[in-house]
């Protein structure tokens, strides 16, 4: 009788741990979880402007009709490696961009014939407006629009316009913030030129 | 003249009326579907399409009352299109295609997407379950009120789980009385 009842106890006392284990390990996993969450999310948000030395990221274009790099109607960046790249993200609605628009035409005009590309991101423009705009300015080199604004995320900008200098190695040379200036805009193209 | 005798020599009198009939029902049909396309869409048409889309050069600020130029562009984009006849969703497809997801005040309902959607609902149902588990622990562990003098024991029994303790406090008692 005595051995019956010390007995019950016992097995109710190892349930119970075994209850508690299991809402600890839950607990555990709810925290790691929120965490793992979290830190997802801080990741995203804390991505860095990827800068001069470091290798440009890759992306898609879909070109606008009439806007194409040699007849293509997509490409990507890795297409053009072997060039001099200058990739400007710019907006109809941005006041800026219309400061800097002539000169980068002009200077497209002046180098399209020594291994440099100019490419336009429109960001986050309605698209009726972005060919006005290009029509506006005469633009000719190649433009795309910013689908899905992952062309803005993976280089970071934080506004338009934005200039990045790519060299032939795909290398970053030199980032814009900003109108880019005559100043700029000859120096850097003309030492990757050289390079 | 000629032209209708043809036709009533290839087809009755009374079905050459009804295919005129309906003829003429399709063309008021048609008329009346472009009189409506052709009705100027209202500031509250687009206010309405616009409230469902985030300015994302301004972040957290609905379209329908962002003051920035580029959202004064998109809102002229999105009367553009409700006047080409599509809807509210097409709208705010064609937007999130262009400018991602991250423009539309609800997320869809896909991928990584589904995790903000339906976490806050499992996080609650499974805490509200172990939340309750929690509390019906606490009640069992609850101690049994204490035997007034005179009062039978049986009313003072603690539970089994309570055994070790009243094992120990007999033990200390006992310890006690040997003392004394």
């Amino acid at each position: 009788m005595s051995d019956l009842s010390t007995a019950r106890p016992a097995t109710e006392g190892q349930t119970a741990v075994k209850k508690n284990r299991f809402t600890t390990l839950f607990m555990w996993l709810a925290i790691a979880l929120i965490l793992g969450l979290s830190g997802w999310g801080l990741i995203n948000n804390n991505r860095v402007r990827p800068e001069a030395g470091q290798a440009a990221p890759d992306f898609d274009m879909q070109f606008f009709n009439g806007y194409e790099w040699e007849n293509a109607t997509e490409a990507t960046l890795a297409d053009m490696r072997g060039k001099v790249i200058v990739l400007n993200f710019w907006a109809s609605w941005c006041v800026e961009c219309r400061v800097e628009a002539d000169l980068l035409e002009q200077r497209w005009q002046q180098y399209r014939d020594q291994g440099v590309v100019f490419l336009g991101i429109a960001y986050v423009d309605a698209e009726p407006n972005s060919l006005a705009y290009l029509q506006e300015f005469n633009v000719t080199y190649p433009n795309a629009p910013d689908l899905g604004t992952d062309i803005a995320q993976n280089y970071e900008i934080t506004g338009v316009p934005e200039t990045f200098f790519i060299g032939r190695d795909g290398q970053i040379a030199h980032v814009q913030i900003g109108p880019v200036s005559e100043r700029v805009l000859d120096g850097v193209i003309g030492q990757l030129i050289q390079e | 003249m000629k032209q209708t005798l043809f036709l009533t020599r290839i087809m009755p009198p009374y079905t050459l009326r009804s295919t005129i009939t309906a003829i003429g029902i399709l063309l008021l049909l048609l008329l009346a579907q472009t009189a409506v396309a052709q009705q100027p869409v209202t500031d509250d048409q687009v206010n309405e399409v616009a409230k469902g889309l985030y300015c994302p050069v301004c972040e957290s600020t609905p379209l329908d009352v962002c003051p920035t130029q580029a959202c004064i562009d998109w809102r002229a984009q999105i009367r553009d299109l409700l006047s080409q006849g599509q809807t509210e969703e097409q709208i705010q497809a064609y937007f999130a295609r262009q400018f991602g997801d991250g423009v539309l005040a609800e997320p869809p309902r896909r991928g990584a997407n589904l995790i903000l959607w339906f976490f806050p609902v499992v996080a609650v149902v499974v805490g509200g379950f172990f939340f309750s588990r929690y509390l019906r622990g606490l009640k069992l562990q609850q101690p049994a009120p204490v035997a007034e003098p005179g009062q039978r024991q049986e009313t003072a029994v603690l539970p089994p789980t309570q055994a070790p303790q009243s094992d120990y406090i007999a033990r200390i008692e006992a310890e006690l009385r040997r003392e004394s």
